[in-house]
């Protein structure tokens, strides 16, 4: 958006410019100006049509300020548009003082303002910017006038950049569908074809007609028309299929951060950490912070707080998980039931410390600027920054645990205190500090999930609750021990919910997973994955 | 008679009788018969609260049935709970007849809902005989199947308890939507009469509590009969050994499905005692923290004791209802560390505790 308008600014002072070097006429002069202003509907749609056909830049901010309530009527007919700043004169952009009298808000209709969208649409084809135009291509091709089509036409000619040009050509061939010509129909319907949206597929069957009142009634037309219509049936399956197949891996990889703290604390350790979901409260709660201490004093900086957020909220959260390491969970060691109770204590402790120092409410946590909006891979599969940023996350993360444990000293000691602690000790490993170490590491893995939820979902006390069984669900499918088995089981359990979803509906895809989850462990009790061999018993 | 030695030694049978007396006859006497000036008078709204103290004993004897005597945690006794208070829930909703907001002979939220009739499953729902039997059933069966394929696999330990938390998660999702037809959110609620019995008369109300605490005796009897005879010999094996128990030729899956099924059944009852007293029933209490909060009843109170099962779901309970009005922001810290202290210093609850001074003394 900024980009936009400080893209309009540009073209404003270069069509000055043009002006005053070729004495070219004004193609908003006061005339027009008075009658989009005062005038009825029907003039002033003729007046935006014909502004819009002298494809001059120099109208925008009017027709911006018209569609936006700006433009304000004032005593003696002065039209100014009024900004925070004060009042502008429309066609020299200069500043109005003092302020006409009685000023009065311009107001349009739906019939003018659904015209004025298309005709800044138009405008705006000619930006040097790919994503202005981009924008502005993909706004015609929804509501465009025939009124447009020499425009259009005229840019199809000179647009460089395939994904605008597809989008215009759809944009021309929805204008031409029911033109009288039977090539030009044919032509439009193979562009249409091209260009598979859900859009493109009313449009055709609009022109196709019901079957008591067929529109088309050419033929060949017609076999053109259901070809083009199945082609486009078959493609939006397609895009249907791959934004599934992306929602699960994105949901898979948020269950995959959540768990992967679990799989070390749970899988390796057999520490069944009912409190696991808090530590994921308290990254994203670190986050928060972060956020907050950015915003106040390095405002500057803001786009990079997440920098700081990440190892920020591995550490609080590690510090955390250790402590409760040395407090509680130590005194508990080869009592699983009595530790799930005591740690589900502590999860009460710390959703009520939260509430007590943050309030009951969810807090704000905004995404930097450079995680907004999305990349648009192809017509109706666009993949949002945020989504994308967390599946690199996770797998980021994945890479870290794994190097962790297979690469590093910590994780030999870890791995060799995990399958035997009695012969770790005697080998000299002392096992009282790895397990405290190993407590924290997965701790600290919980934070970095936290950190990552905030980026796309509500930041609140109960965050954990509502992770705390599919983390569990996750680490059990995937076999305990099983770095592999937790990550193809989180990104599995992410794309069959998603796939699931359409057909059965959100909570009720949830209760199948869950008693699928269910009859899968009666089935192998051990997991996706289970460890061979004597450490299989346990 | 040989029988009832065997249960409780002749101080214990005291004890059972005076607390009975004391709950299921004075109580309820100081209630009606003491006018409300009496400084010895019960208010109403102490009934109401003795009653659901009451329910929450009777689920924390089922608990300790299966957690303290055969070693099985469920982290999913809320949701036989719920069941159980739903069955009895849809025969007061149908009781309520055209006296509904509505107007109609369909319960205000099918008619919000714009059902024209009955799903099936509320078939029968009108009379209350087939009511009292789906109290029982339904916890019941689903405890069964449930249990038969958990047993049957072997699964257990922790296993056991997060897959049975998972499962009562999953019904509290299925009963928060509207379609599934129990009310959604809001659940069932605005009962006005159980068998033609105004449920605003205070006289309705002392009869449903002395109805509660005689069927929990009956309960707690029925429990120290099982504890008590070869079958409860069994369940501490399980608990204690299951794999010498299995050489030793006994098959487990019998034993456990069994006690873990009574144990749902016995909470189904307590649900739907619990129902009419309260006034409502939502999908709230299938959430995995209800289920959760009645192992530390058991655990304060002492596993494997009965009559700690009781006290510790009463002193929680009291304090529950006490704290939240008193001081909301500090029930949460009292529970949370109900749990992290009573597993670490006092594994054998309240009951232990009591014996270790006894036999110091």
């Amino acid at each position: 958006m900024n980009a936009a308008s400080s893209f309009i600014k540009l073209q404003y002072l270069l069509s000055l410019l043009c002006v005053l070097l070729t004495g070219r006429a004004w193609a908003l002069d006061a005339d027009t100006l008075g009658i989009l202003a005062a005038a009825d509907t029907a003039q002033r749609i003729v007046a935006i049509e014909k502004i819009v056909n002298t494809a001059d830049a120099a109208a925008l901010p009017a027709l911006e300020a018209l569609l936006a309530g700006a433009l304000h009527i004032g005593d003696a007919n002065v039209i100014v548009i009024l900004t925070p700043q004060g009042a502008v004169d429309p066609l020299t952009a200069k500043a109005v003082t003092p302020l006409p009298r009685n000023l009065q808000k311009v107001s349009i209709n739906n019939r003018i303002r659904q015209r004025l969208n298309s005709a800044l649409a138009a405008l705006k084809l000619a930006a040097p910017e790919r994503a202005v135009r981009l924008a502005a291509a993909g706004e015609l091709q929804k509501n465009a006038s025939a009124a447009l089509l020499p425009l259009i036409e005229r840019r199809i000619q000179v647009e460089q950049d395939a994904a605008v040009k597809a989008l215009l050509l759809a944009a021309r061939a929805s204008l031409q569908l029911n033109a009288p010509e039977r090539e030009v129909r044919l032509k439009a319907i193979h562009d249409l074809a091209q260009s598979p949206s859900n859009h493109t597929k009313s449009l055709l069957l609009a022109r196709l007609g019901n079957d008591a009142v067929p529109l088309e009634t050419d033929a060949q037309v017609r076999r053109a028309l259901q070809s083009a219509l199945a082609e486009v049936d078959i493609r939006l399956k397609w895009v249907g299929y791959l934004n599934h197949a992306f929602n699960g891996l994105s949901l898979g990889s948020v269950l995959l951060l959540a768990a992967l703290g679990l799989a070390i604390t749970f899988g390796l350790m057999g520490i069944i950490n009912m409190a696991h979901g808090e530590l994921l409260m308290i990254g994203a709660y670190t986050t928060y912070v972060v956020q907050i201490l950015f915003k106040n004093y390095w405002p500057a900086a803001f786009d990079g707080y997440l920098l700081a957020a990440v190892p920020a909220s591995f550490i609080t959260a590690a510090l955390v998980g250790m402590a409760l390491e040395r407090s509680v969970i130590r005194h508990l060691y080869g009592r699983p039931l009595e530790t799930l109770l005591a740690t589900w204590g502590i999860s009460l402790l710390l959703i009520q410390t939260v509430r007590v120092l943050f309030g009951a409410q969810n807090v704000e946590v905004a995404n930097p600027s450079w995680m907004s909006g999305g990349w648009a891979v192809m017509t109706g599969l666009v993949l949002p920054y945020n989504r994308v940023v967390i599946i690199l996350f996770a797998l980021f993360v994945v890479v870290l645990v794994w190097a962790l444990l297979n690469r590093t000293r910590l994780g030999l000691f870890v791995r060799a205190v995990t399958q035997n602690r009695g012969m770790a000790g005697c080998m000299g490993i002392p096992t009282a500090k790895v397990d405290v170490l190993t407590f924290g590491l997965g701790s600290g893995i919980a934070g970095l999930g936290g950190c990552a939820l905030s980026q796309i979902g509500n930041v609140g006390p109960e965050l954990g609750q509502g992770y705390i069984v599919d983390s569990f669900m996750v680490v059990v499918l995937g076999g305990v021990g099983q770095l592999a088995g937790t990550v193809i089981a989180a990104l599995g359990l992410g794309e069959v919910n998603k796939f699931l979803e359409p057909y059965a509906g959100a909570v009720l895809g949830k209760i199948i997973i869950l008693a699928l989850i269910i009859a899968f462990i009666q089935k192998r009790p051990q997991g996706l994955f289970a460890l061979k061999g004597r450490s299989a018993e346990s | 008679m040989h029988t009832l030695t065997q249960l409780y030694r002749v101080k214990g049978w005291l004890l059972f009788a005076g607390a009975l007396l004391l709950l299921a006859v004075i109580v309820p006497l100081l209630n009606l018969a003491v006018l409300p000036d009496h400084p010895l008078h019960v208010p109403d709204h102490m009934i109401t609260l003795l009653g659901r103290i009451l329910c929450y004993a009777m689920v924390a004897l089922a608990m300790d049935l299966i957690w303290g005597y055969a070693g099985i945690l469920s982290l999913g006794h809320g949701l036989f709970f719920a069941l159980g208070g739903y069955a009895m829930g849809m025969h007061l909703m149908r009781e309520i007849g055209r006296d509904g907001v509505y107007g109609s002979d369909l319960p205000d939220f099918m008619v919000f809902l714009d059902w024209k009739e009955l799903p099936w499953y509320w078939y029968g729902s009108e009379h209350f005989g087939f009511a009292l039997l789906m109290v029982v059933l339904a916890p019941g069966l689903l405890a069964f199947v449930f249990g038969y394929f958990a047993f049957r696999s072997r699964v257990k330990g922790v296993y056991f308890s997060i897959i049975t938390q998972a499962l009562t998660f999953a019904f509290m999702l299925l009963f928060f939507r509207n379609e599934t037809g129990f009310g959604g959110n809001n659940g069932f609620t605005d009962f006005k009469r159980i068998l033609g019995f105004s449920l605003a008369d205070p006289r309705t109300k002392v009869s449903l509590y002395v109805i509660t605490a005689c069927t929990l005796f009956a309960v707690l009897l029925l429990c120290r009969f099982i504890v008590c005879s070869k079958l409860g010999r069994v369940l501490t094996a399980v608990r204690d050994a299951e794999s010498r128990l299995m050489f030793s030729g006994y098959d487990p899956l019998h034993y456990k499905l069994f006690v873990w099924t009574l144990s749902a059944a016995l909470c189904g009852i307590a649900g739907a005692l619990y129902v009419p007293q309260i006034g409502i029933i939502n999908p709230s209490e299938m959430s995995p923290a209800n289920s959760i909060e009645i192992a530390v009843w058991v655990a304060l109170g002492g596993r494997g004791s009965l009559t700690g099962a009781m006290v510790g779901a009463g002193i929680v309970n009291g304090a529950k209802s006490w704290l939240t009005v008193a001081f909301p922001e500090l029930w949460l810290y009292f529970l949370g560390l109900l749990f992290i202290l009573v597993t670490l210093f006092i594994p054998k609850g309240v009951m232990g505790v009591m014996s270790a001074w006894r036999s110091r003394r």
